[in-house]
């Protein structure tokens, strides 16, 4: 990955690099086993001083996201990617609703669960065709 | 662990004049110090009495705890990059660093090329730009992974892209070395991104010093109505004062409890703060037009 630097953003520089990773590891662009880029290669890219890239990457590994391997480099370790929970709930209210409208045009659970299976298996079919 | 540089009551007299007095300092390990100040300062001074080319009138400095005028295991600690990059002109690239390895105790060719880049041995040193010019006088300092590198006003000469390129290579070269370093400049614009910590010298004397992160925070602007001065909450010093018309600008060094409600408070950067405490008179609102000193006879 690739950092950069906004001067006028006020944020520190070392806390522009922890939040652009954790933004990374929440978009998943990064994931557990990648390495970070050395501290020669984020100040050779932008002319910063080594120890704030030194304090960014301590300060993740301080809330566990990534961990240091001394001459080998720094790794992540945590994903903060779930990219369904949040929606979990939302899909659980829509279905919901359209088991409501299923009993009252009559089916059954069995009916229901065999429709919901094959539809399923059906709009799988689709995609890996 | 003695610190890569250490002065005490540190004071260099130029004939009648001192050009630094009574400057005490360390720069920890792998630390790097932006030194700040107008020309005549004392930042070439201080750099000049690190690396033993000065001789102190007063005090003491020391590197790696060692007296650089004395001993000259010193000096091996010692990277030093002086203002116009002195080089060998009729040598080539590849000549400078057969130089180097030659004249020091310990060389890290395979840095001192990394750093180089594409900059081909065989370019005599004449050709190179003053871009090249100043990368190659890095390199060389660089190689001698010193505990210490000193540079004083290095983008004096380059034009901003090389000056971005020259901080590249050096910032470079300080994660592979861990070099403390210590960087002389009148524009506080090249070196803020790159500072742990500021010396700001006025005068000969230490002004400000301080990491840059803790300046910056102990540091406010108060703007509000004009008033008479007293005692205000969450301020230990007021270190400028500007008024115009009815209106009162206040740069304050605070204590960490909430400021008095009845002013509006403002972060500086550290250009601005540097500013103010390099020259406060500069910053006043303009004196009145009329010049004390050319009377009318009319």
């Amino acid at each position: 990955m690739e950092f950069h630097l906004d001067q006028r953003s006020g944020l520190p520089v070392y806390l522009q690099i922890v939040q652009q990773v954790k933004e990374a590891l929440r978009l998943g662009l990064l994931d557990v086993g990648d390495q970070l880029p050395t501290v020669r290669e984020v100040v050779a890219e932008l002319a910063i001083n080594p120890n704030t890239v030194a304090k960014a990457y301590r300060e993740l590994e301080h809330e566990g996201l990534v961990a240091a391997t001394p001459g080998r480099g720094t790794f992540v370790t945590e994903t903060l990617v779930d990219p369904s929970v949040e929606h979990h709930e939302s899909l659980r209210r829509a279905l919901l609703g359209w088991l409501v409208e299923a009993r009252r045009m009559g089916l059954d659970e069995e009916s229901i669960l065999a429709l919901i299976s094959s539809t399923v298996r059906e709009e799988l079919d689709r995609r890996v065709a | 662990m003695t610190a890569p540089l250490e002065t005490t009551a540190l004071g260099k007299r130029h004939r009648s004049r001192w050009a630094l007095r009574d400057c005490t300092l360390t720069a920890g390990e792998a630390e790097i110090v932006g030194v700040a100040g107008p020309n005549g300062a004392g930042k070439s001074t201080l750099l000049g009495l690190a690396v033993g080319l000065l001789a102190p009138t007063e005090g003491a400095v020391r590197v790696a705890g060692r007296d650089p005028r004395r001993d000259a295991g010193a000096l091996q600690e010692v990277g030093y990059v002086a203002q116009d990059a002195p080089l060998y002109r009729p040598f080539s690239v590849g000549e400078m660093l057969e130089f180097g390895r030659a004249t020091n105790r310990r060389w890290d060719g395979e840095l001192a090329l990394e750093l180089l880049g594409g900059l081909a041995p065989r370019t005599p040193v004449v050709d190179l730009t003053p871009g090249e010019r100043s990368q190659l006088a890095l390199a060389l300092a660089l190689a001698k992974r010193p505990s210490l590198l000193l540079l004083d006003e290095p983008f004096a000469r380059l034009d901003p892209l090389a000056g971005r390129h020259f901080l590249q290579v050096l910032m470079d070269g300080a994660a592979e070395t861990g070099s403390t370093v210590l960087l002389a400049t009148r524009v506080v614009a090249d070196i803020e991104r790159v500072c742990d910590r500021i010396v700001l010298l006025g005068e000969g004397r230490v002004r400000l010093d301080g990491p840059v992160e803790q300046l910056l925070a102990t540091h406010r602007l108060l703007t509000g109505a004009r008033r008479p001065l007293g005692r205000i909450r969450g301020v230990d010093e007021i270190v400028r004062e500007r008024s115009s018309g009815r209106q009162l600008t206040l740069l304050v060094r605070t204590n960490g409890l909430p400021i008095d409600a009845s002013w509006s408070v403002d972060e500086i950067g550290l250009e601005d703060l540097l500013l103010a405490y390099m020259a406060p008179e500069q910053l006043q609102a303009p004196p009145p037009p009329e010049p004390s000193r050319l009377r009318w006879h009319g």
